[in-house]
């Protein structure tokens, strides 16, 4: 099943048409209505004429997340703000969030591309679909919401949070499809054959995405719950899950290209890079009104393939990712950079900025312990004083991190020194097949 | 009149308080006591050494977190009844006690080291009460 084959089957040709002219739509909208890309057209000297086709889209500036943070939080609107219907935010690389801002047609967009991409799943309008994503800031829980209800799904909200009412309302609703990180997913399985309940669920589909994982821990998926299970792609920045997704070949994630337009650059020089080369992936957001942006630079390591794929789909194809050109970590599923670790610590009095972050899977949970360094100002001879100092930094590290944190303390000197530098992350899981 | 305790910070890491001894004995430094806070994840190890200032600079050399805390060791006698004695008189004076550990004991006396949430107070209560403080430098050399 394919859900908008008009769209999806295009041919090369017609796609790269459609393209042009929606990037020279696009290109003319930001130019005059976006101060932030007229001012670096005009210091490049160019010109929204100078815009013909989708190949001249390599002459277009680039967009980086400090970008958005310097233009924090409706600077680059494009539209006035009564126009947005919808906000979503995650985690900037220090304090502030990075905000995106919806009109009503950039959320019927992005309905159409989760719908999309849940058909390629396999999901049709009969299934009943539990959400199992955060609902709120994030963008998951509500993008793969919208989806699920514009192909007509019965959606259940569950959010995150009790798995034994997830897994009993899997039973008793007959769920027979769930959308959820991967660790996740493996951890309700869990529950799952605890409770006893693997022959009696009706479940045959997973979606699962927003942090990385392997095609082995996608196999261990389908195997442990007899089910399929598939990867969505998306990021906040661009519109959310459903940029990307794989269909049942999984021979890479179809990108709904005539929404988000990929790039490969490489990711020193940032010049354009063939199929199959691995570099950084750049989206431009063809159709958005509320925030539209011009190659956004992910920090995703991949690479592309644009031939026709063995399910019919023209669209071109991303690898599973390859890891990442800034030291952006996700766990469980929320966005997280080493440099909010240090800010919250330097804001604890007394606190030597001294970490490192140890991130692992225990039970197919991401956990994340941070080791800070005690030193002369904070060490109390009295047990209870350290207790408050190890309270006082797991409240500061998951206000500003929004996941639960564990908060050792340790000699100072002791942790790892990396040319005259901490090593401030030691991720132990593997996200290698 | 106080004496200065020498409190270390342990990670619970194998070698770590061998780490201790070990630089505190190569330097001819004696432990008179010693007593051991733990949790989990960390110690804190507190003593009474022969010479704390000496100490101290010689764990930081090595890499330790050392700190002297100043505390008060109270003689007592070697009957029931007797600690009690001093825990009343503190308590009555609304003063905390941290912690307390034995400096030494023997058949006929021993001696406590308090750590007050107040020293000067704790100090004051143990003087009315006419009980004997035990003298930092006889301390050191027991
Ligand atoms: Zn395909």
């Amino acid at each position: 099943m394919i859900w908008n084959e008009a769209r999806e089957c295009m041919s090369r040709d017609e796609m790269a048409n459609m393209q042009g002219a929606r990037l020279r739509k696009l290109v003319s909208n930001v130019y005059h209505n976006v101060e932030f890309y007229r001012k670096k057209m005009q210091e490049m000297g160019l010109e929204p004429g100078d815009i013909k086709g989708i190949e001249d889209i390599t002459k277009l500036p680039f967009t980086t997340k400090n970008d958005l943070r310097d233009n924090y939080p409706f600077g680059l609107l494009a539209v006035p703000q009564s126009q947005i219907v919808r906000v979503h935010a995650s985690s900037g690389t220090t304090g502030k969030a990075t905000v995106v801002s919806y009109t009503r047609r950039d959320i019927e967009a992005w309905q159409e591309c989760v719908a999309r991409d849940l058909v390629m799943c396999g999901v049709t309008k009969d299934d009943l679909i539990q959400v199992a994503y955060g609902y709120g800031l994030f963008t998951g829980g509500l993008g793969l919401h919208y989806g699920a209800e514009n192909l007509g799904c019965m959606t259940v909200p569950m959010s995150t949070g009790n798995t034994k009412r997830l897994v009993t309302m899997m039973e008793d609703f007959g769920a027979t499809a769930i959308a959820c990180t991967p660790s996740y997913l493996l951890h309700i399985a869990e529950v799952i054959e605890e409770m006893g309940l693997r022959d009696k669920l009706k479940l045959k589909t997973a979606i699962c995405g927003a942090e990385p994982w392997t095609e082995k821990m996608r196999l261990q998926i389908e195997e442990k719950l007899g089910i399929n299970a598939h990867d969505i792609y998306g990021l906040s920045e661009v519109c959310g899950p459903g940029v990307a997704c794989d269909c049942s070949f999984h021979k890479g994630l179809h990108i709904q290209e005539d929404h988000f337009f990929a790039e490969i650059v490489d990711k020193e020089t940032l010049n354009p890079l063939g199929d199959g080369q691995v570099g950084e992936l750049v989206f431009t957001t063809l159709t958005k009104e509320g925030m539209p942006l011009l190659r956004y630079r992910t920090k995703d390591l991949t690479s592309i393939d644009h031939s026709k794929c063995e399910c019919g789909r023209t669209t071109p194809r991303i690898s599973k990712f390859k890891g990442r050109s800034d030291d952006m970590l996700i766990i469980r599923g929320v966005n997280v950079f080493p440099s909010q670790v240090e800010t919250a610590l330097l804001e604890i009095e007394g606190v030597s900025p001294h970490y490192q972050m140890i991130v692992d899977r225990v039970n197919n949970l991401d956990t994340l312990e941070v080791q800070v360094e005690v030193d002369e100002n904070v060490f109390s001879d009295e047990i209870r004083e350290m207790e408050n100092l190890t309270k006082k930094i797991s409240a500061a590290l998951q206000s500003a991190l929004l996941i639960a944190v564990k908060v050792k303390l340790v000699e100072p000197r002791t942790l790892d020194r990396f040319e005259g530098k901490s090593k401030r992350v030691i991720d132990k899981r593997t996200f290698e097949d | 009149m106080y004496l200065k305790q020498l409190t270390v910070f342990l990670e619970n890491r194998e070698g770590r308080l061998d780490n201790v001894t070990d630089v505190l004995a190569k330097n001819n430094i004696n432990i008179v006591c010693l007593s051991l806070a733990d949790t989990s994840e960390y110690g804190v190890i507190r003593m009474i050494v022969s010479d704390p200032e000496k100490a101290k600079a010689v764990l930081k050399e090595a890499g330790c977190l050392a700190r002297l805390t100043d505390v008060l060791a109270i003689s007592m006698e070697q009957k029931a009844g007797s600690l009690n004695r001093l825990t009343k008189i503190i308590t009555e004076e609304g003063i905390n006690i941290e912690y307390m550990y034995t400096l030494n004991s023997s058949r006929e006396a021993g001696s406590m080291i308090i750590k007050c949430s107040d020293i000067d107070k704790g100090y004051e209560a143990v003087k009315k009460a006419n009980l004997t403080l035990v003298d930092p430098e006889t301390a050191y050399a027991m």
